[in-house]
């Protein structure tokens, strides 16, 4: 099977135009794959979650009945990047399977709002957030390697509880990271070959192949994030991971939640100054 | 390389007596068929080997969808109809002299004679960088040849630009839109009718595509209503070569006129966008103003503003001016 689509240049050449657009569907089927067998997995195996005890005592008392989790700024980033995403998705690919609309242009204006969302995000964790929370540590790969071992029946301790992210959503964040910046940095130049009011017109900005090779990456990228979003949304509404996607929404998790799943020591709260509801948290809001 | 691009690809050819079969084979063979009406624009294509279609299904044996027949409410043309037989009807040229006009415009005798309404309207782009088979967006590539710093884009379009710069080529075309004409398709799912300024389609919408036909779509007939029968017309075709060639720019015009006040008008042109363009601000602005200089002053500065030219088509935005002004005053007034 061909992955993308050659043409005959001007001069002779031999270039790449685009990705073939059947990948579309391969993507909506990898999504649904991955739904199906994970959806199958907790209901057959059903596997329990065993987390170490910590050792520490955990003074619940010092802890919020909301634990903050993400700012406001946070969220909104988060919203605004979902809401350009969707945009782009829906607009690139909706055309290709016979909706017919003036999609280049939403297309293009919903691409400049998702790369100041993703500029702005670089700053904000870069900064202001703790940055490395979102990073894989040397405890979430030891425990990644436990939990492995444990699935295949041989004996290894048990997992510790996540710190502020899972492992997988530290994973997540780093394939959206890369198919996101590859669209966005792709799709930036594209811009240079249809007409925006932004940037003057050049489509002889880079070689025929360059720019072939430019549009099979964007596209790559592109039905990659097909698969990507299913994925997220799919993990967002099943009930056991709903608190995580409340906090998205409000800003926080409830204190047993955060307890039950979340390792106080990799991801500290601090004691509330009063006592509100609200929770004074030493969360760092990303 | 002549001898190659004298040669058409193999294919098999399939020759229908009616347009229920003809509209079978295409919906069977969808996008593998490709369907030749007067065969103008399909054997330059055919034999310059860079479309090569599986099934070529040819319509000259379908009488159904020849010939000029009155209606309850107009005149109902087959598409298959030839450009001659339009150019020489009575009563298109009594009734509807700016069709007539349209035609009679059309490349060359020997051309018309073989060239149907359906095909005028449904022909393809003429941009060179597309029909000499560049990988372009219309072809499914990635740029556009012609809107570039150095492209040869004097033919080129001033409207509509959406990565693709082609204009659409059509005489009729505006002739049959300012007569409010509608194009009646047999598809899948039935008989449909659109007006014919909504049979044409822009780049924004399908780049690949001058017009609403999809595979499995045939154009059978165009039907135009008597409402503007008798009007008061203007066509007027500008073109390098004045014995055949395809337009720089065409214009039409169907006005009603009560004491010199234009009571009603329609305007369109062609060869400025991807597809023909209906310029209704002008018309608004012209309708209940007099038929004189000063109103078709108004409507050409009206009709092209937003106008945005490549490089070598500067000229097409006064000659549209001045075009849309003949269109309401008359060659000699407007002079």
């Amino acid at each position: 099977m061909r992955f993308i689509t050659w043409a005959t240049s001007p001069w002779g050449q031999s270039v790449p135009t685009h990705i073939v657009w059947g990948l579309i569907w391969v993507a909506v089927i990898a999504g649904l794959f991955f739904m199906i067998v994970h959806s199958l997995y907790l209901i057959v195996v059903k596997p329990p979650k065993r987390f170490a005890e910590r050792t520490a005592e955990v003074n619940a008392a010092g802890i919020p009945e909301r634990v903050p989790r993400h700012s406001l700024a946070a969220r909104l980033f988060h919203w605004i990047m979902a809401a350009s995403m969707l945009t782009l998705l829906f607009t690139a690919f909706l055309p290709k399977v016979g909706i017919q609309f003036n999609w280049v242009l939403y297309h293009w204006i919903a691409g400049c709002v998702l790369t100041v969302s993703i500029l702005y995000h670089i700053v904000h964790a870069s900064f202001f957030l703790d940055f490395w929370s979102i990073w894989p540590d040397k405890t979430d790969l030891r425990d990644a390697m436990n939990r492995v071992r444990r699935f295949f029946g041989k004996e290894a301790p048990s997992p510790s509880k996540f710190a502020k992210y899972p492992l997988e959503n530290k994973l997540y964040h780093g394939a959206i990271m890369l198919t996101g910046l590859a669209v966005m940095v792709t799709g930036l130049f594209m811009m240079k070959r249809v007409q925006t009011g932004i940037f003057t017109r050049n489509p002889y900005l880079f070689s025929d192949m360059t720019w072939g090779l430019m549009y099979v990456l964007h596209g790559l990228a592109g039905v990659g994030l097909i698969a990507l979003v299913m994925v997220h949304v799919y993990m967002g509404i099943r009930p056991e991971k709903l608190p995580i996607t409340k906090s998205m929404i409000f800003g926080w998790m409830s204190r047993d939640f955060y307890l039950e799943e979340h390792d106080t020591g990799r991801w500290a709260v601090k004691a509330p100054a009063s006592k509100t509801k609200e929770g004074y948290a030493a969360s760092d809001g990303d | 390389m002549a001898v190659i691009r004298d040669v058409m690809p193999a294919f098999d050819l399939l020759q229908p007596d009616s347009a229920a079969d003809a509209q079978k084979l295409l919906e069977q063979y969808g996008e593998d068929a490709w369907v030749m009406a007067g065969g103008l624009d399909s054997f330059d294509w055919l034999k310059d080997r860079i479309k090569k279609p599986k099934v070529l299904v040819d319509l000259s044996g379908v009488e159904e969808l020849k010939g000029i027949r009155a209606t309850s409410d107009g005149v109902e043309i087959g598409a298959m109809t030839t450009l001659t037989e339009i150019a020489n009807h009575p009563a298109i040229q009594r009734d509807y002299s700016v069709l007539a006009q349209a035609v009679e415009l059309v490349a060359s005798p020997q051309i018309r004679n073989q060239g149907t309404l359906g095909g005028n309207v449904s022909q393809d782009a003429r941009c060179w960088y597309y029909r000499g088979g560049w990988p372009c967006y219309r072809a499914g590539g990635n740029i556009c040849y012609a809107d570039t710093p150095v492209g040869r884009n004097r033919e080129h379009a001033i409207f509509g630009a959406n990565r693709c710069v082609a204009v659409h080529p059509s005489d009729s075309a505006p002739a049959l839109i300012v007569l409010d004409a509608k194009f009646v398709m047999q598809t899948p799912k039935g008989e449909r009718e659109v007006d014919a300024e909504d049979y044409f389609v822009g780049p924004e919408l399908d780049i690949t595509r001058l017009n609403i036909l999809k595979p499995g779509d045939l154009l059978t007939a165009i039907r135009i209503p008597a409402k503007w029968a008798g009007a008061k017309f203007y066509f007027e075709k500008v073109r390098d070569r004045n014995v055949w060639d395809f337009p720089l720019m065409n214009v039409a015009s169907a006005m009603k006129l009560e004491g010199g006040t234009i009571s009603d008008i329609r305007i369109a042109v062609n060869a400025v966008a991807p597809k023909p363009m209906r310029l209704r601000a002008a018309e608004d602005a012209a309708r209940g103003k007099p038929a004189n200089a000063d109103t078709g002053e108004m409507a050409g500065k009206l009709a092209v503003v937003g106008a945005v030219p490549l490089q070598f088509n500067g000229y097409k935005i006064p000659l549209m001016r001045n075009l849309v002004k003949r269109a309401i005053v008359g060659a000699q007034e407007a002079a």
